[in-house]
């Protein structure tokens, strides 16, 4: 749960990619502890500012973990500082075996939490020496789930749409491990399913065209129909509840 | 059969040396997307690091121990400039391909230049022990020691790529960062370092290439790497930018059909259908033999 205290912080985030301007300014603050959801409709800039956080993308503003600024680092000194992350489009190297995936992950220095990627993965140890390019969605998902849970030295987990099109039976898997990870990290989640969203997140951001357009409590947004269909949209609010 | 016995040794020496050079090429190419036309460099600088080597040593008798002084030291010469090249000259130009395409062409004629102003453009001698000059019988073909040599090397340099690739870190990081170098630094990992040790490996064997190219021809001289090079990228082309095993077998049948076509064909021929394969191969498999678009 929650202590309260900010562990991230964007202040004035911007992001420009070509011609776009695509962050206008996104400020938020992530309390240590439980989930965080980043939440907006598609191209609100949700996975842009997880990448602009960890400065995949170029961007000016300021980001903080624990008070330290991280704009001017190279992405792995960011990653270093404690930062997992795990990619809209999983990323897992498909031409490496899923042994050599989690390998490449051991940050020299830091505890490996293999006890309970294996609890929570049953299936990564058994198929340790298959090809990551072979293995299904939802396997690929909780290879990239544990590349960033392996490091107990990551203090936040930016998680990006991790459910997104998986089956039902693995979406529910994908969110009690999310619950389960909630306990050993921080972590800044974007979620498209709101119901999966509602369940997971107590503190919510809401991103549109760019900007912070609502910062509040997850009830307090899901309870507000007008509220919820304006910045997550009627169709989404639909099938959230 | 004498005849095709020399010629396949032969064949097979030019497709190790072409090898040497091609396999440095295409780690550069497949971890950092940079075409490196100044890798020629590093094998003409190396030839002559290894002459300059064995001059300075003329006064040791032993000519296997100048010779493999000779070798060290083009290695060496070989792996720092590239590792420099990297630093200096590529790593500001990450994600500018026109950018790095001028500077490596800058930097070959650069360093032909500075090697014919330094050497002149005569062609040297390297100090070769006895046995390089000499020839070993094998099914009645005279075939020279030299080529041998560098087939064995070659041999060995892909095995040992092939080893560093498969079961070191390094080469973890490597063979993860010519599929996504992003995510390998969302991991945590310096990407730039694994990006100056591959140019330093690349290098070494460019290098390599350069001393045995000394023995192999007889002779260094200025302009050799980058006559060398075309047929190294032309190797990396049909092998699969970004495959060691694929530069090999690449460099193995570009080296055999260079000499059987120049030699029972028009001498020219070779080099004409090594291109007419480079075409094929990329109009039926353009990512190469080995690869595939990415």
């Amino acid at each position: 749960m929650s202590s309260g205290r900010v562990l991230l912080e964007a202040r004035d985030l911007h992001v420009h990619l070509g011609e776009s301007h695509i962050l206008q300014g996104v400020s938020l603050v992530v309390r240590e502890g439980g989930i965080t959801g980043l939440l907006g409709r598609n191209g609100a800039g949700k996975t842009t500012t997880l990448r602009g956080m960890l400065g995949l993308v170029p961007r000016t503003g300021s980001v903080t973990l624990d008070g330290e600024e991280l704009i001017g680092l190279p992405v792995h000194e960011v990653v270093r500082r404690g930062i997992g992350y795990v990619p809209e489009d999983r990323d897992v190297f498909a031409s490496l075996t899923v042994a050599e995936n989690l390998r490449l992950a051991e940050r020299p220095g830091s505890a490996l939490r293999y006890d309970l990627v294996y609890e929570l993965f049953p299936e990564i140890k058994t198929r340790a020496a298959q090809k990551a390019g072979t293995l299904s969605g939802g396997q690929q998902q909780m290879l990239a789930l544990s590349r960033a849970l392996l490091n107990a030295g990551n203090r936040v987990l930016l998680i990006d749409e991790p459910t997104k099109g998986l089956a039902p039976l693995v979406v529910k898997h994908v969110a009690d491990v999310l619950q389960r990870a909630a306990e050993v990290a921080t972590i800044l989640l974007v979620e498209q399913n709101l119901s999966v969203a509602h369940r997971l997140v107590r503190d919510v951001i809401v991103l549109d065209q760019g900007r912070v357009a609502y910062t509040g409590n997850v009830d307090a947004l899901m309870g507000d129909a007008a509220l919820a269909r304006q910045y997550l949209g009627l169709a989404a609010v639909a099938r959230g509840h | 059969m004498a005849t095709v016995v020399l010629l396949t040794v032969t064949g097979l020496g030019l497709g190790a040396l072409y090898f040497l050079i091609a396999s440095g090429l295409s780690l550069i190419w497949g971890l950092m997307r940079v075409l490196n036309f100044a890798h020629g460099a590093f094998f003409t600088i190396a030839s002559y690091a290894a002459w300059t080597a064995g001059e300075a040593l003329a006064g040791i008798p032993s000519l296997p121990l100048r010779w493999l002084a000779g070798l060290v030291a083009g290695v060496v010469a070989g792996a720092l400039v590239a590792a420099l090249t990297e630093v200096v000259l590529i790593r500001p130009l990450y994600r500018q391909q026109i950018g790095q395409v001028l500077v490596t062409v800058g930097l070959a004629l650069a360093a032909v230049a500075l090697v014919e102003g330094g050497f002149g453009s005569d062609p040297k001698q390297l100090a070769l022990p006895a046995w390089m000059t000499a020839t070993t019988t094998i099914l009645g073909a005279s075939i020279p020691n030299t080529r041998v040599l560098v087939i064995v090397v070659a041999l060995a340099v892909l095995g040992v790529l092939l080893l560093f690739l498969q079961h070191t870190r390094y080469g973890l990081i490597v063979r993860a960062g010519v599929e996504n170098r992003a995510m390998v630094s969302a991991l945590g990992i310096d990407v730039e370092r694994a990006f100056t040790l591959v140019f330093a490996i690349g290098g070494a064997a460019a290098g390599l290439a350069g001393v045995l190219g000394g023995a192999y021809y007889g002779t260094i001289d200025p302009v050799r790497g980058t006559a060398l090079l075309i047929f190294a990228f032309i190797v990396v082309m049909i092998g699969g930018l970004g495959s060691i095993t694929g530069s090999a077998i690449a460099a193995a049948v570009v080296g055999l059909l260079q000499q059987f076509l120049n030699f029972y064909a028009a001498t020219g021929s070779g080099d004409f259908a090594v291109v007419l394969l480079l075409a094929g191969v990329l109009l039926v498999r353009p990512g190469g033999v080995a690869g595939s678009i990415t």
